[in-house]
């Protein structure tokens, strides 16, 4: 009975364990898709076309971008001012793409190295 | 049919006729009677029967001619009260007082400046006002050309801009002529925009004109700064003058209002003994001493200080200047005292912008608030810019500026050695907080740095990195340069629009460089392109009157804040989310505003789309301007 009881908190451990992973991790997408469909559907107009943000219109989302649940959910029923992207109009796939292409966005250069930052 | 043989006399021409038979018969020191002078001055709608008046004297020479036309004296009002600019369209109805500007009073102080459009010579008015500190006057039809601009006095009415508006009007129909003149006259032409104008009046006398003046310069000039209106009638303006000259009355200023004494002793109460004060300044300096002001009492109290941008309230890179961090302060203050906010409801709360609109206060619970706010003293009902009602604890219907020494004062005699030693240990957080947002700022405007079209922040950075080192004026209203550059005196930056109006930007920045040519300052404007497009004619003026004028397009080729509301509109209703750029693009063709700007006599330079390009073509243009011409770089950019 004990040995049941553990086998069941193990497994229990490793399902619950790989439902999180599955929540966070961002299912495989094509960055360059991602890229027309941000400008498409018009995540560019408040987020900016490299995805580095807009003042007052929204933050910046790449590199490095949110969890993939955490922009899912969020897109889907937004608690702020964005409006919501329910899955009517932009799909998980192609959700998917646009997370790959906030993956890809490059890294800008310290801003020690821009001279004109440094006035 | 056969032409009459007798020459068409109007009520014009028969005074005209009577003033001139009557200086045959004397001297020439008074080309008229006093009783011809009198009839010259006499209303248009007196009692006498419509034949008699029309009615050509047997055997008299019609006159043709006058030396001394009413629109003279206008002029000496228009002189007297120190105008500087006309900033003016042509029209027939103001035509006496046109001719009367340029050979009468030679076209100097003040100068007629020619604009292709009412509107831009208001808003040019507009922004000469946000610089200079007083109006400009603006001449324009008293029908069509008043339509024009209506949307210009809008926004100056809502930004708190003194303008002083002259338009032109014929009352009387017996002396319009047929046609154009019937279309373009009104029985009361200032109803048009009398809901967004402080004072009008129609003057049917110069001596009327001359007091009406003078009246409404005061009252524009009384805060709440705001435009006014009067009528030139254009019989008042061509009839010869009598005699004797009206009087111009003396201009005594009146006082900014100032805040109750119980009412900024209970203020400064509060703010002394708050553990976390923030002071948030929108229309508050509305001259150089007004950020001087504030500067002192924020430095007296060590608290953070928000600035709305309504005017040049506070110094970028003041340790006290926490407008980055507006949020947190607000949600930290147990004190907030506004000056002369525009929205204080809408910086306490949250307002959701979807299907169910709901909002929630942002503001620590139980926090006192305070205004002070001239917009109090002069509220109107039917255009609703006074945004919802705020939950005030005091509330003073005063000028800010003007109040702020008397509460500086107040402060300063509560403050205690032991409250002091708290002030400097806040003051000293806020530095540092101040700092870590200046270096967050940064690395925000290092993103996308590299990108084409060029980000919003490249653009700033390239332009400030070429200006830092001269007397500059920022005449446009754009957030990175207020996040970035280094902003302490008072004409470095000009506010918006007030009404956000569209097609404000262009002329103000034009009105805003006249008033800074004569210091010789460099003005800048960072220009967007769907403003340029409302009357672009703005560069010809900039051309032809040769005005120093830096302008680098932010050129998003969108009406953009529309492409995102039409896409706030498809997402709602979850259908198709790639149109938002229908209708709202300034796309497909392209416009090319460096040849808009050559075809103008403008030096115009772009598209430029590498950024690499643009730190040059900035250099260029700026060898124009330093010769005392306008230059455009057309640069085509991220959304915002």
């Amino acid at each position: 009975m004990t040995r049941l009881i553990l086998l069941r908190t193990i497994l229990g451990t490793i399902l619950g364990a790989a439902c999180l992973f599955a929540q966070n991790a961002a299912p495989a997408g094509n960055a360059q898709n991602g890229r027309k469909l941000f400008e498409n559907y018009g995540c560019y107009q408040c987020h900016g076309r490299e995805a580095q943000g807009g003042i007052g219109t929204g933050p910046r989302l790449g590199p490095k971008p949110l969890p993939y649940a955490a922009i899912q959910k969020y897109i889907r029923q937004p608690t702020g001012q964005m409006p919501p992207y329910t899955a009517k109009v932009v799909n998980d796939k192609d959700l998917a793409d646009i997370y790959a292409f906030l993956q890809s966005v490059a890294t800008p250069p310290p801003v020690k190295n821009i001279p004109l930052l440094n006035n | 049919m056969s032409a009459s043989k007798k020459p068409p006399v109007g009520r014009r021409g028969f005074l005209k006729g009577a003033a001139g038979a009557a200086a045959l018969v004397t001297t020439a020191a008074t080309s008229a009677t006093p009783a011809a002078a009198q009839e010259a001055q006499a209303p248009r709608n007196a009692s006498a029967p419509v034949a008699t008046q029309e009615k050509d004297p047997a055997g008299s020479v019609e006159v043709l001619t006058a030396d001394r036309p009413g629109s003279d004296f206008m002029v000496d009002v228009i002189k007297a009260l120190g105008f500087e600019i006309i900033f003016a369209n042509p029209g027939s109805s103001f035509r006496g007082l046109h001719e009367s500007v340029i050979n009468y009073g030679g076209n100097k102080k003040p100068e007629f400046l020619t604009c292709c459009h009412e509107e831009s010579s208001v808003a040019m008015a507009h922004g000469y006002a946000k610089i200079e500190g007083k109006p400009a006057c603006v001449l324009a039809h008293g029908t069509v050309g008043l339509q024009h601009a209506s949307m210009a006095i809008y926004n100056a009415y809502v930004d708190r801009a003194p303008v002083f508006m002259v338009i032109g009007n014929t009352l009387d129909a017996a002396t319009r002529r047929p046609g154009v003149e019937w279309a373009h006259s009104v029985q009361d032409a200032a109803s048009l925009v009398r809901d967004f104008t402080k004072f009008d009046d129609c003057p049917l006398s110069l001596q009327h004109f001359a007091e009406s003046s003078v009246r409404a310069y005061k009252i524009a000039m009384t805060p709440p700064t705001m435009p006014v209106l009067l009528v030139a009638d254009g019989d008042v303006q061509e009839t010869p003058m009598g005699a004797e000259k009206p009087r111009i009355p003396k201009m005594t200023w009146a006082a900014p209002p100032q805040g109750d004494t119980g009412a900024v002793a209970e203020t400064a109460r509060l703010l002394v003994n708050a553990e976390n004060p923030a002071i948030i300044a929108d229309r508050c300096a509305r001259t150089p001493a007004g950020l001087q002001h504030l500067i002192e009492l924020a430095d007296v109290l060590q608290c953070a200080v928000i600035n709305q941008y309504g005017r040049m309230n506070f110094p970028s890179r003041h340790p006290l200047n926490q407008t980055e961090r507006a949020g947190a302060v607000i949600r930290g203050a147990d004190v907030i005292l506004g000056l002369e906010m525009w929205d204080f409801w809408g910086t306490v709360n949250n307002f959701k912008d979807q299907l169910h609109r709901t909002s929630r206060p942002i503001s620590k619970d139980g926090a006192k608030m305070i205004a002070i706010s001239a917009t109090d003293l002069n509220t109107r009902s039917n255009y609703q810019d006074f945004q919802r009602f705020p939950d005030l604890d005091i509330s003073m219907a005063a000028d800010s500026e003007a109040t702020l020494p008397a509460l500086i004062e107040a402060c300063k005699k509560l403050i205690t050695a032991d409250r002091k030693r708290v002030f400097e240990e806040r003051g000293k957080k806020l530095g540092e907080a101040a700092k870590d947002a200046h270096d967050k700022m940064l690395v925000d405007a290092s993103y996308a740095w590299d990108a084409s079209p060029i980000s919003t922040a490249r653009l700033a950075m390239e332009l400030y990195g070429q200006i830092k080192g001269k007397d500059w004026s920022l005449v446009s209203n754009n957030p990175w340069p207020q996040r970035l550059w280094n902003f302490d005196k008072h004409y470095q930056y000009i506010g918006g629009a007030g009404g956000a109006g569209v097609g404000y930007g262009s002329p103000a920045a034009v009105g805003a460089a006249v008033a800074n040519k004569k210091y010789g300052r460099l003005s800048v404007n960072i220009q967007n392109d769907g403003d340029l497009m409302y009357a672009p004619g703005v560069l010809w003026t900039e051309a032809h009157h040769k005005i120093p004028l830096l302008t680098v397009m932010h050129n998003n080729r969108a009406y953009h804040q529309e492409v995102m509301h039409l896409q706030r509109m498809a997402n709602r209703h979850q259908r198709d989310i790639t149109t938002a750029e229908v209708g709202t693009t300034l796309k497909n063709p392209n416009i090319d505003y460096g040849a808009l700007a050559r075809s103008m006599g403008v030096h115009g330079e772009g598209p430029i789309t590498d950024p690499k390009d643009l730190g040059p073509a900035i250099a260029r243009a700026m060898e124009i301007v330093a010769k005392g011409e306008p230059a455009l770089v057309d640069v085509v950019t991220q959304p915002r």
